[in-house]
């Protein structure tokens, strides 16, 4: 089969800007990706976009049209709707559509716009990523799904705030070189444990920020790259997707993520590797306890072991597989619908030696972008490597 | 929620949150034992269509919580607040803990289903209070 390349990637800084739309952002993404592949916009033969609360951010349904024209892009266009991980959807289905023949030369990303929302109304639209019926009206919000989760793993395996703490300290000391996060400000434990409550056991630098932002992928395929000689040294070798059940309560474990391990299982026998030949990934960690959970389900760690990961260096830059050597959603910013695809980026970047942060990966050749929707009911995992340097 | 959306009927929650209110919860139950919650017309574990109302156990335990501090605006009169998942046997539910002081909330707690009263919208909740 195949592999698809990643031919170009752009992304917009990270952070807080209400007053810009998110077709504005995402062209900025798209032209960034376009400069970056040297691939003319004519040929892209379609538009695989991902949002996830534009109806109640800027009361823009049909994003994908809407999208296509913001980039200059005259092609069908779709929006993947799957809450954080809407962009990561959006990608698997891409790559998918690229090996199958169906596509040469894809646009995919993502955008969304949520700071001009505030913190409650912001908290009231990633609510909606949980059962509305069953856990939106008992008064669950996004951080507190991810805190009875946290509490659940404290009981079961052990561990405790300060150890969640490590975690967001070394996701903000990745992202001080990465001048597109929204935070690039060195925090220690006493910061995260003295930070004001969110959801307890979960406090303010336990949990990614509210963003704006956007990212664009220009993915070929292996035949269009080499007869346009383009320098796209990094291919896509691995797709997986798995599901869960949608509320919290109707799952057998709350301390782990099947549709992760359920994905990064597919993903990584779809590339012909295993957790062993993973050299860095970027990881969903939209709270401290999501690392965890991430690192358990895509076998990076042993499972009740992903607690002191973190803590104990094996996953800081000079560790031996560096997580989310971006900054991560923590760091970084997470822009719901950006979040999937700007992964892919980040790991690409980071691969091909065109990252702040690729000295801390010389000679990395496998890399792994994990993208998870709402308490992961959804998840991506995409293998990303090295195959022509 | 808006006014708009409030007026209308849930069908199946609406009629449940009735009879849990009136002290009849209930859960649904498959021809193979499977529990699970309406509104539902297939069982999520295996398909089948047999589905019938079956009481759901008086009591529950406590198998996480979490205190909220920052709540949506449905909940803003409401927190801090405790949320809990809780296991009732065939079934588990999420719901707020009420009757008890947040820092004496813990897991393994017993408690029996109530259905309270939003402070902030006047909106029925799923609650739990210790027995
Ligand atoms: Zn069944």
């Amino acid at each position: 089969m195949s592999n698809v390349r990643v031919a170009g990637t752009g992304l917009t800084s990270f952070g807080n800007s209400p007053e810009r739309t998110s077709r504005d952002l995402f062209a900025e993404a798209s032209i960034t990706a376009f400069e970056d592949s040297e691939v003319p916009r004519e040929d892209v033969e379609a538009v695989l976009y991902g949002n996830f609360m534009g109806e109640l951010s800027e009361h823009q349904g049909h994003q994908g049209p809407l999208m296509a024209e913001a980039a200059g892009v005259q092609a069908p266009a779709t929006r993947y709707e799957s809450a954080c991980a809407s962009s990561g959807t959006a990608v698997r289905e891409a790559v998918t559509r690229i090996r199958n023949g169906e596509n040469d030369v894809l646009l995919v990303g993502g955008a969304e716009r949520m700071t001009n929302l505030g913190t409650a109304g912001a908290t009231e639209a990633l609510a909606i990523a949980a059962d509305d019926l069953w856990e939106v009206r008992a008064g669950v919000t996004f951080p507190g799904a991810y805190a009875l989760m946290a509490r659940a793993y404290f009981e079961e395996f052990g561990g405790e705030r300060e150890d969640l703490a490590h975690i967001a300290v070394k996701n903000h000391e990745n992202a001080l070189s990465n001048d597109k996060a929204q935070y690039q400000k060195a925090i220690d434990v006493s910061d995260v444990l003295e930070a004001p409550p969110v959801s307890e056991p979960l406090g303010l630098y336990d949990a990614c920020p509210i963003s704006d932002g956007a990212s664009a992928l220009v993915l070929t395929s292996e035949s269009y790259a080499d007869d346009h000689d383009l320098e796209a040294p990094v291919s896509i070798t691995g797709t997986g997707q798995g599901g869960d059940r949608m509320a919290l309560h109707d799952r057998e474990h709350l301390a782990r993520s099947p549709a992760a391990r359920e994905a990064g299982e597919e993903a990584y026998a779809d590339a012909g590797v295993d957790a062993g030949d993973v050299d860095l990934a970027e990881v969903h960690d939209c709270f401290t306890i999501a690392e965890v959970l991430a690192l358990e389900a895509l076998d990076l760690e042993p499972i009740g072991e992903g607690i002191s990961a973190a803590r104990d260096g094996r996953t800081t830059g000079d560790g031996e597989t560096p997580i989310n050597l971006s900054g991560g959603l923590k760091a970084k910013g997470h822009p719901v619908g950006a979040t999937g695809a700007s992964q892919i980026a980040e790991v690409t970047d980071l691969l091909a030696g065109e990252h702040p942060n690729s000295e801390y990966v010389d000679g990395a050749t496998t890399g792994v972008a994990h993208n998870a929707g709402g308490t992961v009911a959804s998840a991506t995992v995409h293998v990303l490597e090295v195959s022509d340097r | 929620m808006t006014d708009g959306e409030s007026d209308v009927a849930d069908a199946g929650f609406d009629e449940w949150l009735a009879a849990a209110a009136d002290g009849d919860a209930t859960y649904l139950e498959c021809a193979n034992g499977h529990g699970s919650l309406p509104p539902r017309r297939v069982c999520p574990d295996c398909g089948s269509t047999d589905l019938a109302e079956a009481d759901l156990p008086d009591t529950g335990d406590v198998r996480t919580f979490t205190v909220t501090h920052v709540p949506t605006p449905a909940f803003a009169e409401d927190a801090p607040y405790a949320t809990a998942v809780v296991d009732f046997g065939p079934v588990s539910l999420t719901g707020q803990l009420v009757g008890i002081d947040l820092e004496d909330v813990e897991t393994g707690l017993t408690v029996e289903l109530e259905i309270t009263v939003s402070e902030t919208t006047g909106e029925r909740v799923l609650s739990l209070r210790p027995v």
